[in-house]
């Protein structure tokens, strides 16, 4: 009797959950709805600015940006973060455990996109994937996707650019990740992975598996919320302010004659700047925007945040317990390879 | 007895979040409780665990692969005394 009560209970509580997740969403689509009317009627109808002077449309733009990105950035996180929850390192082994090289690539990529990844996962994961069977090339197209496709930066490029560059980055980080651990895979990389690596015993974890409840799974999303807003917000200001006053007041050109889409050593300089730089992706979108306002290419920015996002040099130094500097040389050569023929060619299509 | 609750991690930032979280929760319980970080890899390897950081007192895996508040690791830590045999 008493476990009938206590479905239904449960039962009771996933609905109001449901309920509540509803009407998060409804005020979350409303407030997308009105930022634009209502920032309209607070500046230029009860403060009585003017939308054709510069002081009026770089306030305008600031508060629009903000509130918009802040939202889509709530959203897009909550989102992915509930997705995520039903991903898992381990769970990933095993679907791309002793797969053969090619689609398995493509399929790690992916993958990497959809599991939960820190550097710190990085050197555990190589060797739980290779003990696992998993080819080394596919090993590597999971380890450069997870970085170089991410969550924030692809939220960000919408939110600045529109959805076909969204889209682009998406596709072009995808492709990078499949054809560089491709390569790798095809020069026989496991020459220069430390031996242990394959002799490593990898246990299975147990207890790891634990279901999380629906109802851990918001609270997981709605906490990731807050950490990462908080964490990008004083970037984004900064980056957003920028672009505020760029938009009103610097002239459009002004990086046009030097580094624009024509110059064909702006992509290769853009990334041999970005390889030493370490940042998360929210720190380097406002500078990029910023930049692309005075005239830089977008293919050129691209490189740029890539190259800084997927290439770090403390993910480089952990990598170095089990990867040979001869393969850690050649997979930053393999990935900066990939990032030019992506810089050059959104600069021709964009 | 002291009791023995290791952090498992190879030393990121999300590891060192887990040791001080725990810290905390250790302090409000108010255990007697020895608290260490391990960066070796290999004892995360033999435990299965390839999303570090992970939380095991006395031998036990409680947690791995997340960032609990303070509050939450205190919630496991009580969960997990409650249901160890005495």
């Amino acid at each position: 009797m008493s476990t009938s009560v206590e479905l239904r209970s449960g039962a009771d509580r996933d609905l109001r959950l449901l309920g509540s997740i509803a009407a998060v969403c409804a005020v979350w689509i409303g407030l997308y709805r009105l930022n634009g009317p209502f920032w309209n009627w607070l500046l230029f109808d009860v403060i009585d600015l003017s939308p054709d002077e510069r002081l009026g449309e770089t306030i305008r733009f600031f508060v629009f940006d903000t509130t918009k990105i802040l939202l889509l950035l709530s959203g897009i996180i909550f989102v992915v973060t509930v997705l995520r929850s039903f991903m898992s390192v381990e769970r990933t082994r095993a679907l791309l455990g002793g797969r053969r090289e090619g689609l398995a690539n493509f399929a790690a990529a992916g993958l990497g996109i959809a599991t939960p990844f820190c550097s710190c996962s990085a050197v555990p994961a190589f060797i739980g994937f290779v003990s696992a069977g998993v080819p080394i090339g596919v090993t590597l197209s999971f380890l450069i996707s997870s970085p170089l496709v991410n969550e924030v930066a692809l939220v960000l490029l919408y939110g600045m650019f529109g959805w076909e560059v969204a889209l682009l980055y998406l596709v072009a980080g995808l492709v990078i990740a499949t054809v560089a651990g491709f390569v790798l895979g095809r020069l026989h990389a496991e020459r220069w992975v430390e031996p242990f690596v394959f002799e490593a015993t990898v246990g299975t974890a147990a207890g790891v598996g634990m279901r999380p409840t629906m109802r851990q799974r918001a609270e997981m999303g709605r906490e990731e919320v807050v950490k990462i807003v908080r964490k990008v917000l004083p970037f984004l200001l900064i980056g957003i302010g920028l672009g505020a006053i760029i938009h009103g007041w610097l002239p459009e050109d002004f990086f046009e004659r030097y580094a624009g889409p024509g110059n064909p050593f702006a992509v290769p300089f853009a990334v041999l700047i970005g390889i030493p730089l370490y940042s998360n992706a929210a720190g380097v979108l406002p500078l990029v925007e910023a930049l692309y306002a005075k005239g830089l290419g977008m293919g050129t920015l691209l490189a740029f945040m890539m190259a800084v996002v997927a290439l770090s040099l403390p993910e480089m130094i952990l990598l170095r317990r089990i990867l040979k500097p001869r393969l850690i040389a050649v997979f930053i050569a393999v990935v900066a390879a990939g990032i030019l023929v992506v810089g050059y060619l959104f600069n021709a299509v964009l | 007895m002291t009791t023995d609750i290791r952090i498992l991690g190879p030393g990121c930032y999300r590891c060192q979040a887990l040791y001080e979280n725990t810290l905390l929760a250790v302090d409000e319980l108010g255990l007697d409780a020895e608290v260490t970080k391990v960066e070796d890899i290999s004892e995360m390897l033999t435990r299965g665990i390839m999303y570090p950081p992970a939380l095991i007192v006395d031998e036990q895996l409680v947690m791995a692969g997340d960032v609990p508040t303070p509050s939450r690791v205190g919630e496991l830590l009580t969960e997990f005394f409650a249901s160890r045999p005495q």
